[in-house]
Parts: structure tokens; C-alpha cells; sequence
């Protein structure tokens, strides 16, 4: 399961530069969006794939015995899927009130600064 | 108990009063006072922080008293202090600043509030020891810094704005990932812990892949070569004091990073990590200085040397000896100031001389020769002559060069340097010096603003003081260096308990 998951997570990251590096904003967005999903499967993938298993201390026991699923990696997802749910959001509009601005979905005309 | 509370001041109070100041957003006077009194508060904070530092040793704070490693533990070591203090005093410069050079409607679109959002998010990444709350923080002050960074609408903003979201976020996409790795390696995310673990690692390899990733996630947001090239294509775009603010501290925390990660936990091999860092250093300074000779805009060339500086501090980091760490201490120091006071100046020579474009000015030094000598400060320090606070962060950096045998860098170093004054002398010859030009354009009725020279004769006044009492800034950038230089000092003060 783990080394389909890495495959998995190898393709997110290859497709998200791909779209980045084509000239539409709106690829642009879609390999930002691809990313962020793409890193946060990867902490939830090396933190160990534990299923069934949740993290609880049996009765009477000091320690958790055995493997169990990581609460920490998830709760660093979810905060990193509200970030990138913030600025995501941010960059959609930016990107609605630049094409709005400058007329062209076309990065390469995108010169006027350079 | 008073004494660590200290610590989480820096970054409770903007976030407090930036929420006071959206509260009071319809009411300018208000939102005004409320951005001198906030930053003035967060420099008192930041003062007495650096005092008790530099007094009591590293400080410890556990937040919600969750003992480290377990909990986010907020760290004041020196280098930290130090940043807080620069960040507090551009802060309070540009709140100053802004008083007369921000339009109301951009007051009514939240300037403020963004400010202070700012400043919590940039002493939020200078004080924390956990290296997921780092992102955190980083991502704070990116979300601020692009409210600002488009205030105004205007299409070379939307340009800009394009290219600093899109590389910001892949950087801290990489950022996430490194993270990632690194806590499924050592399973902690605190940062002397993970140094501690560090150390236990098998595999010395997949380390060193993992700082690589650290190292292109923060160089992005330093602005290092080869992906620097949002800086000089977004900085000039927005109203001056966002460009300021963002010239003095936005890099820096990159850079502050580099400096964290890489002298307390990637030091297993640092014959090859430092090397990349160094090769990087010198490609940094040169592409920073040659494309600022290309340009011919004020804040576009300002820009540029903003790239080449970060090419100092990072040299410093790749040597990593005592010296050089020293150097690369005062550089920052030295560099924060000058640098926001170079583009408040160049926003004072817009409002005089009514343009940015060094064709369209001129015959500044017969009309202003006060705006002159404010402007010869700060850029005579930038290029490093004596006796101003360049001088000696260049020759510190310098001599620790030729220390540690690193000739190529220590040639471009001082082939910069004189590039360096060479753009300075660009913009005093075209903008100062020569007439003014024949079809004289459209200047605005001069607007005699005693805040805009305070702010800047500060400051310049700050960087001469820097220069003349280089002494005791250099006992404090030696004590700062001497903590990166042992880590142990960090772990155990964060793992020790800690609490004073």
C-alpha cells in the first residue's frame, strides 16, 4: 500500500510542475491546487499507513502497545489543508481580477514587470 | 513567569492590535494611532527581549505549558532577539512612514491590519522552535504581505503578484514536503529535538536529501539564485512603504531559516551542503549586482542589490567558521536598516522629483540637498565605505573569506561591493546631480513632510551609529554567532526544561 501510495504521490508532484510550467493561469492554479494535495498525502503516507488501528492506551497500560495510526501527521494535514485552502482561495481571485486587468490568460505576454 | 511571557509579546501584540484595528477600520485617525502605538509597543517588546536575551541566555517559552518536545515551544536566542528587534524597528519605521504616504483608501481596504498581520507572522517565524509552527508562520506573513502586495490593482501589480504568489507557494509547497520527510525519518517536529535525533540517523544520505529540499524551499523566499527572480519583477510594484517593509524583513526571515536549520540540524555533512549554500552565495551576489547595472528605475535597481545582499549573509552561512558567522550577524543587522531606508528615500525622491525613472529626475541635490545627504548615507553604506555599518559587515565577511581560503568568493565579494557603489553613484548622478531634465514633468507642489525625514534621518543616523560603535554591535553579533556555532546551547535550553 505505501509504495502505491509514493507512486501515487510521485505522479501528483510530476503533474502539479507540469502545469505549472505550461503559459495558462488557469494550469498555473490547477498544479498549486495539485501540489499542496500531493504533499500533504505525502506526510500522511511516510507517518505510516496504520489501519484500524487508532491511538489508544488499553485499560490499565501506561503506553501505547504496538502499532497504532499517528494522530500527529494528521492533524499537520489538516492545518496545511487550511492553509492551502487560504491562499488557494487568494490566488483565485487573484488570478480572476489579473485576467480582469490585463485581458490574456497568457503568461508570456506577463512581460511588464520583467 | 513575567520573563517568558516576554517572549510571545512580540507576536500577541500585532495580532491583538491588528484585530483592534480592523474593529476600528471606518475611523483613520484611529487605525493611525493604533499602528504607531502597536508597533511602538512591539519595539519596547522587542527591546527588552534582546536585553534579557543577551543577559540570561537563551529563553524558553512552552506554550500552553505542554513541555518540549511535545508541545510548540517559542525560542529567544540571540540571532532570534536580534531579528525581532530589526523586524520591530522597520515595523515602527514604516507605521511612520505611512502616515503621509498611504492613500485612505487603501486604509479602507486594511492596510493597517495587513501591517500588523505582517509583523505577527514575521516575529512569529523568528521566535518559534518548532519547525511546522515555522510554516505556519511563514504562511501568516505570505497571506499578509499579498493583501499588500496588490493594494492598488494596478496591472504591473497583477504582473508581479502572479509571479511572488506562484514561486512563494511552491516554496512552501517544498517546505511542507521537506517537513513531511523529516518527521517520518525522526518522528518530532522540534526542532533541537529533531537535531538531537538527527545525530542517531542511519542514513547520513537521505539527511543531506532532506536539507537539499530545506535549502530550495527557504532560498526561494530569500531570493537566492536561481529562483530569485520574483523579487526585482514584484518589489517596485506596490505604494512605497509596503515595498520597504517587505525590502527589509520579507527575505530576511529566508534567510533567518537558512541560518536556523542549517547550523542547529543539518551539520552532519557539511562539507557538501555548505558547499552548495557557498556556490550559491556567489552566484547570488553577481546575477543580484549585474541585473541591478542593467536597470534604470529606482526601485527596480534597489531590488536587485536586494538580491545581491542576500548573497553576503548566505556566504556567511556557507563558511561557517566563527568569523564568518559573526559577519554575516552584523550584515543582516547593518542590511535591514539600510535597505528600508533606501527605498523610503526613493519614495520621498518620487514625491519631490515626481518620478521613479532616473531619465525623468534630476537637479534633486539643488532643490532638496537634505533628501541628498539622507540619500548618501544609506547608499554609501550599502556599497561598503568607511566608516559606515557596511564598511564593517563586508569586512568582517571579507577577512573571514580570506580565513577560511575561499578565494573565488572573496573576489566576488569585493568585485559587488564595487558594483555596488557604482549603481549608488547611477542614481546620484541622474537623480541628484544632473539638471533637471528640459520638458521638466508634472512635479507635485512640494509637500514638506517632517515625518518622512524623521523616519529616514533615523535611520540613517542609526546605520552611522552602527558604523562609529561597531564594537559592541560586533561583542553582540559574536555572542549570537557563538550560539549557532553550538547547538548544544539551543537543545538544552529548549530540552533542559528550560524555564527561568
Amino acid at each position: 500500500m505505501t509504495s502505491l501510495m509514493a507512486i501515487l504521490i510521485g505522479c501528483l508532484y510530476a503533474a502539479a510542475i507540469y502545469m505549472m510550467l505550461r503559459r495558462s493561469m488557469v494550469k498555473l492554479l490547477i498544479g498549486l491546487i495539485l501540489l499542496s494535495n500531493a504533499a500533504n498525502l505525502l506526510i500522511f503516507t511516510v507517518a505510516g499507513l496504520e489501519r484500524g488501528v487508532p491511538p489508544l492506551i488499553t485499560e490499565g497500560a501506561q503506553t501505547i502497545t504496538g502499532a497504532s495510526a499517528d494522530p500527529l501527521a494528521q492533524a499537520l494535514i489538516l492545518t496545511a489543508i487550511v492553509i492551502a485552502f487560504g491562499v488557494l482561495a487568494f490566488a483565485v481571485v487573484l488570478l480572476h481580477r489579473a485576467y480582469e486587468v490585463i485581458r490574456t490568460d497568457d503568461m508570456n505576454e506577463m512581460k511588464g514587470t520583467d | 513567569m513575567d520573563m517568558s511571557v516576554l517572549i510571545a509579546l512580540p507576536v500577541i501584540i500585532p495580532l491583538i492590535v491588528g484585530a483592534l484595528s480592523l474593529v476600528v477600520l471606518k475611523n483613520h485617525g484611529a487605525q493611525r494611532l493604533l499602528g504607531i502605538l502597536g508597533t511602538g509597543a512591539v519595539l519596547i517588546a522587542a527591546i527588552l527581549l534582546l536585553w534579557q536575551t543577551r543577559l540570561n541566555g537563551i529563553k524558553v517559552l512552552e506554550v500552553g505549558s505542554w513541555p518540549a518536545p511535545f508541545g510548540i515551544v517559542l525560542v529567544s536566542d540571540l540571532l532570534g532577539a536580534i531579528m525581532v528587534l530589526l523586524a520591530a524597528i522597520t515595523g515602527f519605521a514604516t507605521a511612520i512612514y505611512s502616515l503621509k504616504t498611504v492613500r485612505k483608501r487603501f486604509e479602507r481596504f486594511g492596510y493597517y491590519p495587513l501591517l500588523h498581520l505582517l509583523l505577527a507572522g514575521v516575529n512569529g517565524a523568528f521566535l518559534t522552535g518548532d519547525i511546522f509552527n515555522l510554516y505556519v508562520w511563514f504562511e501568516v506573513l505570505l497571506v499578509a504581505s499579498f493583501a499588500l502586495l496588490i493594494q492598488g490593482g494596478e496591472r504591473a501589480q497583477m504582473e508581479g503578484a502572479i509571479k511572488y504568489v506562484t514561486l512563494n507557494l511552491l516554496s512552501s509547497a517544498l517546505f511542507l514536503t521537506a517537513i513531511g520527510l523529516l518527521y517520518g525519518m525522526v518522528g518530532s517536529l522540534n526542532m533541537a529535538d529533531i537535531a538531537v535525533r538527527l545525530t542517531a540517523v542511519e542514513d547520513p544520505k537521505m539527511v543531506t536529501l532532506i536539507a537539499m529540499l530545506f535549502l530550495i524551499a527557504f532560498s526561494i523566499k530569500a531570493a537566492a539564485f536561481p529562483l530569485f527572480f520574483w523579487l526585482p519583477a514584484s518589489y517596485h510594484t506596490p505604494q512605497v512603504a509596503v515595498s520597504a517593509i517587505f525590502a527589509g524583513l520579507l527575505t530576511k526571515v529566508g534567510v533567518y531559516a537558512l541560518y536556523r536549520v542549517f547550523s542547529l540540524m543539518f551539520t552532519a555533512e557539511v562539507d557538501f551542503t555548505h558547499q552548495v549554500i557557498l556556490w550559491m552565495a556567489v552566484f547570488t551576489m553577481l546575477t543580484g549586482v549585474l541585473g541591478a547595472a542593467s536597470q534604470f528605475e529606482v526601485r527596480r535597481i534597489l531590488s536587485f542589490h536586494i538580491v545581491s545582499q542576500i548573497g553576503y549573509m548566505m556566504l556567511a552561512l556557507a563558511l561557517f567558521t566563527p568569523l564568518a558567522l559573526i559577519g554575516g550577524v552584523f550584515y543582516i543587522m547593518h542590511h535591514i536598516i539600510v535597505k528600508a531606508n533606501l527605498f523610503f528615500i526613493a519614495g520621498m525622491m518620487y514625491r519631490l522629483g515626481g518620478s521613479f525613472e532616473l531619465k525623468e529626475l534630476g537637479g534633486l541635490y539643488k532643490k532638496h540637498p537634505g533628501l541628498a545627504v539622507l540619500f548618501l548615507i544609506p547608499a554609501f553604506s550599502l556599497a561598503g565605505v568607511p566608516p559606515l555599518s557596511g564598511f564593517f559587515a563586508k569586512f568582517i565577511l571579507i577577512k573571514a573569506g580570506v580565513e577560511a581560503e575561499a578565494w573565488w568568493a572573496v573576489a566576488v565579494a569585493l568585485f559587488v561591493g564595487l558594483f555596488t557603489l557604482f549603481s549608488m553613484i547611477k542614481i546620484w548622478n541622474e537623480a541628484f546631480w544632473k539638471k533637471a531634465p528640459e520638458p521638466a514633468i508634472e512635479i507635485p507642489a512640494p509637500v514638506r513632510n517632517k515625518a518622512l525625514y524623521w523616519t529616514t534621518g533615523i535611520l540613517a543616523s542609526m546605520t552611522i551609529a552602527i558604523g562609529l560603535f561597531a564594537q559592541p554591535i560586533y561583542v553582540l553579533a559574536e555572542m549570537a554567532a557563538n550560539q549557532l556555532l553550538n547547538p548544544q546551547l539551543y537543545i538544552d535550553a529548549v530540552l533542559g526544561g528550560g524555564k527561568l
